[in-house]
């Protein structure tokens, strides 16, 4: 008779308000078992482990349908320090450790050894003096059990990023009662050495009996070191196969592969406009925007044109739009019209009639205490001094009213704004005609060429098609070229002439929308 | 990064060696003798040196310069003022102020912590607000509460209208007491053994305290709060108790610092106390996120030369004694603005680095 499994998800089922983001997922784990979990993003593996780990957010928002059983006994956890208690750990994708610490003081941050002291008797154990020596011994200990050496007695400010990383390894595993580990996507900050050595660490923990739960894109290393590979998509199990049994090239089709086909009859299939003039063209951009690095982007805009920036998120997508219009630090050569356009300087940008729709509504989109009137006239007001009377030849700018009322009804009508007047506040508004505004408000400034930046996050489907319409229609009846961001390939696919695929921070490549699936989905994971 | 280039160091340490200087060029010129002046700068080190110690912690905690340890001052001020007028004298009287300022400075300190907590990563201004705003709650006390409700009995420490305290109290019965309690004088120095004993326990305590599990908590909060959080560290708590350890020691600070002046200023004593305080740490070359006893003892030594030498030297060159304590005001409020500034551009800095990595790695990637 086989072992009861260690770990099994049963049924589970989760939605952020109606939003249903999992269906039904079923999983199992056994003692020193590897799984490899893939899945683009939103497809709902973040979401599965933040049940699994008891994650603030999910008993914030309803928490979850279906049951957890572990070690054969049925587990909800209220917190992450209830899962901890039950032996899983996870390492999660930003670093959670303290800069000024050595690596030793991290691995056993809050889990120090400690000597009595005269005062702890007094007070309160947090009296008590640290054991330097028994900590150093058992950090030792963890750091031996990884595989991996690193210098216990370094700083992580002064570590390398790999290090950084195999910290974070170490002190899931110097807790004692680790059965469980989940690693998402341990290897995307790793050197090809590094991450060996990672995936050989893996195979050691599960030869002592810890099971691992391994989200990546890499499928490669998926394949080389995990016993079964689950795919999720749109919040189901597509697929749970021995890894044996499989290749990279499958696991792809899984994850991507929609109903392929359905309505392909409106994609545009053939590069058209090889013969368009470049009105931009980017070359070796790099740009500091945290968690969304971009490096060394040769990228050409041609006239006229919408072109499509895909690819996963944290690859660099929304690096570049940002970094163009000098909101992030960005070096480079940016050249529109054969004109160089300074970077670092949004204002340069704006005057060389670039306009951009940021991904970041409430913050950078919108002034969310002031009516829709201000919001959409005024950055138009400001670079262009639109809807302004002038008196004195301009010493005094005295604003328009008439005219801002004016432009703004025009828009309220064009895009369908639901709104009770031209003054209500933006902040009233729900988060599609929000995105609307934002439109308006770069359309109101009239530019050459307009970033538009993940435009359909966050809204719901009806509101979704009509500010893609709106895009294209703008972009066919001005004749405006517009550079779109999204996470989502479907949308880019519907509104774009090309596709760039953002992957690792570079260009892996530029598809006519009407290209394959799979075609996409292998530029996707190429260089992350 | 690990390696630092002159430059860096420099900059890092250009407000202790621009005092240096400073006093360099006026020790000379104010014509004071060293003997006279080595006997102030030891008399001062015993005055300050508690005070400017109880800064520390709260800037372990990650919650920067404490302009709140006036609030302790304060507690010790009320402390003193009762045992003056029950007329405990000497060494038991400050024992026993240090014993009625405890509770007052805990309480306070618990206050303080709570609204920092309300208040991340603005705890400076915070602070500084909050110790106008307790002294405002001091002068009710002092002034209208001390007589009807408080019972004060002595006219030499009351107004004569019947109520409140008066503007000076005279602590003739405790003066350099604690100074003078083991007398040493080495050629022509006196110097305070007992006081220097005190702060030496202080100093120990602090060293140890580094070394406890509460003290490993506080810096891990210090340099990052999520992660302390994440990890299990009760954050909020940690940040109150940073800050009730550091009006308590301030409180005590501020007695063994009225002893050697030998009467109180009932009404400003505590408010610049706090000012000083941090312009000598910083002068010591601490920062806001760093610093350490060496900093503390350095920033009296400079800070206090400049302050004696200052004045006599702006005598002999203007004929104005007037301008040097001008200068010292002006110098402690300018050095904190530098330590402020400083503190800004690093961040800065450190964010731009990343910058600049990054282009490195690119143009290393394009050959």
């Amino acid at each position: 008779m086989e072992k009861a499994p260690l770990l099994e998800m049963r049924n589970i089922r989760k939605d952020f308000f109606g939003n249903q983001v999992l269906e039904d997922i079923n999983l199992t784990l056994r003692e020193g078992e590897v799984i490899g979990l893939v899945g683009e993003n939103g497809a709902g593996k973040s979401t599965l482990m933040k049940i699994l780990f008891g994650a603030d957010v999910i008993r914030e928002t309803g928490g979850y349908g279906g049951e957890i059983i572990l070690n054969s006994e049925k587990v909800s956890f209220n917190s992450p320090f209830e899962a901890i208690e039950k032996g899983i750990g996870m390492v999660h994708q930003e670093f959670s450790l303290i800069p000024g610490f050595a690596a030793t003081e991290n691995i056993l941050l809050n889990r120090e050894s400690k000597k009595k002291s005269v005062l702890s008797e007094l007070f309160s154990d947090r009296m008590d003096t640290l054991d330097r020596k028994e900590m150093d011994k058992r950090a030792d200990e963890a750091i031996r059990k990884m595989g991996v050496n690193i210098d216990q007695d370094m700083r992580i400010s002064d570590m390398p990023v790999g290090h950084k990383q195999f910290t974070e390894i170490a002190r899931e595993l110097s807790k004692e009662q680790l059965k469980l580990l989940i690693l998402d996507e341990p290897t995307a900050v790793l050197t090809e050495k590094e991450a060996e050595a990672l995936l050989e660490s893996i195979r050691g923990m599960a030869k002592r009996g810890i099971a691992v739960i391994f989200i990546t894109h890499r499928l490669g290393e998926i394949l080389a070191v995990c016993d079964r590979v689950v795919t999720m998509r749109d919040g189901r199990v597509v697929n749970e196969v021995n890894a044996k049994d499989t290749s990279v090239a499958e696991i792809t089709k899984w994850m991507v592969g929609r109903d392929v086909g359905a309505g392909s009859a409106s994609y545009v299939t053939e590069d058209t406009g090889k013969d368009k003039r470049i009105i931009l063209s980017i070359d070796k951009l790099w740009v500091d925007m945290p968690g969304e690095t971009v490096r060394n982007v040769k990228l050409d805009v041609r006239e006229g044109e919408i072109l499509g920036i895909g690819g996963l998120a944290g690859q660099g997508k929304l690096g570049i739009p940002n970094g163009v219009m000098g909101l992030y630090p960005a070096g480079g050569k940016v050249t529109f019209n054969g004109e160089e356009i300074p970077l670092n300087n949004p204002r340069k940008c704006l005057d060389a009639s670039f306009a951009f729709v940021s991904e970041d509504r409430r913050g950078v989109g919108l002034l969310l205490d002031e009516s829709l009137e201000w919001n959409i006239a005024f950055p138009a007001m400001q670079v262009q001094n639109k809807f302004l009377k002038l008196y004195l030849g301009g010493l005094i700018k005295w604003r328009d009213d008439k005219a801002i009322k004016e432009i703004t009804s025009k828009y309220i009508d064009e895009l369908a704004i639901k709104c009770t007047s031209t003054t209500q506040k933006a902040k009233e508004l729900s988060g599609g005609n929000q995105q609307k505004v934002c439109l308006a408000k770069a359309f109101a400034l009239e530019p050459k060429l307009l970033f538009v930046s993940e435009p359909t996050r966050g809204i719901d489907v009806g509101a979704k098609a009509l500010v893609l319409d709106a895009l294209k229609k703008f972009n066919k009846e001005k004749g405006v070229t517009v550079v779109m961001v999204s996470s989502e390939l479907e949308e880019l696919r519907q509104t774009c002439d090309r596709i760039a695929i953002i992957s690792g921070g570079k260009v892996a490549g530029i598809l006519p929308s009407g290209e394959k699936l799979e075609k996409f989905g292998e530029l996707m994971l190429k260089n992350c | 990064m690990s390696k630092n280039s002159l430059g860096d160091y420099l900059r890092r340490f250009s407000v202790p060696i621009m005092f240096v200087i400073i006093c360099v060029i006026c020790a000379p010129i104010s014509g004071l003798s060293p003997s006279y002046l080595i006997n102030e700068i030891v008399t001062r080190m015993g005055r300050n040196a508690f005070l400017i110690l109880s800064l520390l912690i709260p800037i372990m905690a990650g919650m920067g310069l404490n302009f709140s340890m006036t609030l302790g001052a304060m507690a010790g001020e009320i402390g003193l003022i009762l045992v003056c007028d029950w007329q405990i004298v000497s060494i038991p009287g400050m024992v026993l102020a240090m014993i009625i300022s405890i509770p007052i400075s805990a309480l306070l300190g618990l206050f303080c912590g709570k609204v920092l907590n309300m208040a991340k990563g603005r705890e400076m201004i915070t602070s500084y607000i909050i110790s106008f705003f307790i002294n405002g709650i001091y002068q009710l006390i002092v002034l209208y509460l001390m007589g009807p409700v408080i019972p004060i009995k002595h006219s030499t420490i009351k107004l004569p209208r019947g109520y409140g305290v008066r503007n000076t109290v005279s602590l003739l019965s405790m003066r350099q007491k604690l100074d003078n309690l083991i007398p040493l004088t080495i050629a022509g120095v006196k110097i305070p053994v007992a006081t220097f004993l005190v702060v030496f326990v202080l100093c120990l305590v602090i060293i140890w305290f580094r070394k406890t599990k509460l003290g490993q908590d506080m810096r891990a909060v210090g340099q990052d709060m999520e992660v302390a959080r994440d990890a299990g560290i009760n954050v909020e708590r940690t940040r109150i108790i940073s800050m009730v350890l550091s009006t308590v020691l301030a409180g005590i600070g501020m007695i063994i610092y009225l002893q050697n002046m030998g009467n109180i200023a009932t009404y400003s004593s505590h408010s610049q106390i706090g000012m000083f305080c941090i312009a000598a740490l910083l002068v010591g070359g601490a920062s806001v996120d760093k610093a350490s006893i060496g900093n503390v003892f350095l920033g009296i030594v400079l800070f206090h030369t400049m302050f004696i030498v200052a004045p006599k030297a702006g005598t002999v060159i203007t004929g104005d004694s007037m301008i040097g304590e001008y200068f010292r005001v002006f110098v402690s409020y300018a050095v904190i603005t530098v330590a402020l500034i400083m503190y800004e551009t690093n961040k800065r800095k450190n964010k731009s680095k990343e910058s600049q990595q990054l282009a490195l790695e690119q143009e290393n990637a394009n050959g």
